[in-house]
């Protein structure tokens, strides 16, 4: 995998994490049927983190976070996010949704509706926010991911890279406090995955609390205060990335890490 | 090339080239007949024998439109006058028919003095209609539209203004229930404001009407349903079918695909069997059973009866084609709304049917379609609509005989309906169209 440009120049952040707990999960367990495919995951993130969770496909990674916010049910163990549990009370999910941000790798932009109803829907529909309100701040996280020229078209007619970031200003609108990634960057061309890594980057400088599934190991060392990995539905290993990086300790890792790194 | 180093095996580009325009392309009939007619000597055989035969077809039908005769009381009449004009045994045809009689054809056995009724109905339907299909008309209009549905049945029925006046109220009771009963609980907010309005309408609505009427008597001439036909019948029957079957099929594609076991079983249950079985059976059922199993004396009219079968079955083929619509939505479309935590009916309401009926435009107007011809079937179930007019005007001495105009002539009629319809979808699929734009 190349690395991107991101490994040159700008420094390691290195922001303050506080002792507030933002999600704990604890002994969670998932099949697909008769499939395990997560197997006592146990993990806590305090506000303000930023993890990198990495790992083979399948491993996983993608379904944890997705059982954060609730698109997949876990059948064994305890989701906490903001202090309430994710039970099967529709309530709760809803209110958990509106708190936690979510990034896909195809984002899932909503086609038929133009780039600043897109980011409108949701604030106003849920939170009940006023039109013009809900539009003002849709225009501010459109300046943000840098693109507020183009709130009038309509997902169709925009790159890919532009697409996923209207995808986190959508987010952004929502005010959440835990944003969730799903490989963001893995639909994009090389060319655009940059525009949307910096724009990650920014949201990181900001404290904003991270999850994060992809494969950009610069971004992880740069950004990450934690590093995750995860083998066939289950935490193999997690650490600091530059312990991580340097000094794997887990055979799974070293060989994950080597063949990523490798060329 | 002056712009590139052709010469060394590295290259390098020092400027980019502009846009240009596409090469220009040779107009003219010549060319286009070449391309389009004649590309192959396969296919200018195909295209000779294609001319011939339109020819052919042409000059037969061609009398037809050099001999008409509009001005006759009768078949022989006509017969009389194409002897006089073209000489016995020419082909004709006797358009004087619909002359005479298309009043019948549109109007059934509606009383005449009250034609003005029904074009008034028709006129506010277009009225009612118009900001339903164009959403540049102002949004005000629409409680027009909610409202024509009981302005249309008291002029068409006639009768006390009071009886539909009593059915408006029982939306309201049923809109008032809901809001009092949401502050216990959704779910039983839901049923208390389905049950409230049906009591209402079974028990109390009718009563109620008819003691206003006794108090403050407002009353149209009434016109029994068995004098309603022609095509008035038709376009009541296809409008109440296509403004009730697009609900009711959304909601059974919905109750298709949830995740509730009895919900889904109902819905499945109940779209197999609807589409199981012709029409013409569920219209003979309506018609001749459904008598049976109604408590003795009920009087429950015919049209109504026939309305809630036509749109039953239109609404499970309506159904089959949303759900086309929904199977087609990316899996990331319901994550994203679900993520952004919109719940399930806003999630369906703002994001998923939006773009799900805009896929199933060209099915749900298919259906439309063929709902609106399919009306013509009441004719067995002795509704006269234009069809059955068509056998009741032959059946007169005058018209003994005529067959070919009364069925152009419904022919055309619902041409003109049907192609409207279709442009009309053409129409919004352009404007929905938000690729590329």
């Amino acid at each position: 995998m190349s690395e991107p440009a991101l490994d040159q120049g700008p420094d390691r952040i290195d922001l303050e994490v506080s002792d507030e707990i933002a999600i704990q999960i604890v002994n969670m367990n998932k099949w697909y049927g008769t499939f395990h495919v997560l197997r006592d995951i146990n993990l806590t993130v305090n506000r303000g983190e930023r993890i990198v969770i990495a790992g083979p496909s399948g491993s996983g990674k993608s379904t944890m976070i997705r059982c954060i916010n609730r698109l997949e049910e876990h059948q064994e163990g305890q989701i906490i996010v903001d202090g309430i549990e994710l039970s099967s009370d529709l309530k709760n999910i809803d209110k958990i949704r509106s708190e936690v941000g979510m990034v896909f790798q195809h984002f899932n932009l909503f086609p038929h509706l133009t780039i600043l109803e897109n980011c409108t829907l949701a604030p106003m529909w849920v939170r009940k926010i006023p039109k013009k309100e809900a539009e003002e701040t849709a225009m501010h996280f459109l300046e943000k991911v840098k693109i507020p020229e183009q709130a009038l078209k309509y997902p169709g007619q925009l790159s890919g890279g532009q697409q996923q970031r209207v995808a986190i200003a959508r987010s952004l609108c929502m005010r959440p406090r835990i944003m969730l990634f799903d490989e963001p960057t893995s639909a994009l061309d090389p060319e655009m995955i940059k525009e949307v890594l910096d724009t990650m980057i920014e949201l990181a400088q900001e404290g904003m609390t991270m999850l994060c599934v992809t494969h950009e190991m610069g971004f992880a060392r740069q950004v990450a205060n934690r590093v995750i990995f995860m083998d066939q539905g289950q935490i193999v290993e997690q650490n600091e990335p530059e312990e991580f990086f340097n000094n794997p300790k887990s055979e799974r890792t070293k060989l994950f890490l080597s063949q990523i790194l490798g060329h | 090339m002056s712009d590139t180093h052709a010469e060394s095996v590295a290259y390098v580009r020092d400027t980019m080239l502009p846009e240009k325009e596409p090469p220009g392309r040779e107009v003219g009939a010549i060319k286009w007949m070449r391309e389009n007619l004649f590309s192959g000597w396969f296919n200018a055989i195909l295209t000779i024998v294609s001319l011939y035969v339109i020819g052919w077809i042409l000059l037969h039908l061609a009398p037809w439109f050099t001999h008409m005769v509009w001005n006759a009381g009768s078949l022989s009449e006509c017969r009389e006058i194409r002897d006089e004009l073209w000489g016995p045994d020419q082909t004709f045809s006797c358009f004087a028919v619909i002359r005479d009689r298309w009043q019948q054809l549109l109007y059934g056995f509606y009383p005449a003095e009250l034609y003005w009724r029904a074009n008034l109905a028709f006129v506010l339907f277009l009225v009612a209609i118009a900001p339903v299909l164009f959403s540049g008309l102002p949004r005000k209009m629409l409680y027009f539209s909610v409202l024509y549905p009981f302005v249309m049945f008291w002029l068409v029925w006639g009768g006390s203004i009071w009886l539909p006046l009593m059915v408006i109220a029982g939306f309201g009771l049923g809109a008032l229930a809901f809001v009092l009963a949401s502050r216990v609980n959704g779910l039983v907010a839901v049923i208390v404001a389905a049950l409230v309005p049906v009591l209402w309408w079974l028990y109390l609505a009718g009563p109620i009407a008819t003691d206003l009427q006794r108090i403050a008597p407002l009353a149209i001439q009434q016109v029994a349903s068995k004098d309603l036909g022609g095509f008035m019948i038709s376009l009541i029957l296809g409008i109440t079918g296509i403004a009730f079957s697009l609900p009711l099929g959304i909601l059974l594609a919905l109750g298709r695909q949830s995740d509730l076991f009895i919900v889904k079983g109902i819905c499945v249950g109940f779209i197999e069997f609807i589409r199981g079985v012709p029409l013409i059976t569920l219209l003979f059922v309506a018609s001749l059973l459904l008598n049976y199993f109604l408590p003795p004396g009920t009087n429950f009219d015919i049209i109504l009866r026939v309305m809630i079968m036509v749109t039953l079955f239109a609404s499970a083929y309506m159904a089959e084609v949303i759900r086309g619509g929904l199977a087609a939505l990316p899996t990331g479309q319901y994550e994203a709304a679900d993520a952004l935590g919109l719940d399930y009916w806003k999630a369906q309401r703002l994001i998923i049917m939006p773009q799900a009926l805009k896929i199933s435009i060209p099915g749900i107007v298919n259906t439309f379609i063929g709902l609106f011809k399919d009306t013509t079937l009441v004719m067995f179930i002795g509704i006269f609509d234009m069809l059955g007019l068509t056998n009741a005007i032959r059946a007169t001495t005058d018209w003994n005989g005529i067959y070919w105009e009364l069925f152009i002539f419904v022919g055309v009629v619902f041409f003109v309906f049907c192609y409207s319809m279709s442009r009309y979808s053409q129409y919004l699929e352009r404007k929905l169209n938000t690729e590329h734009r």
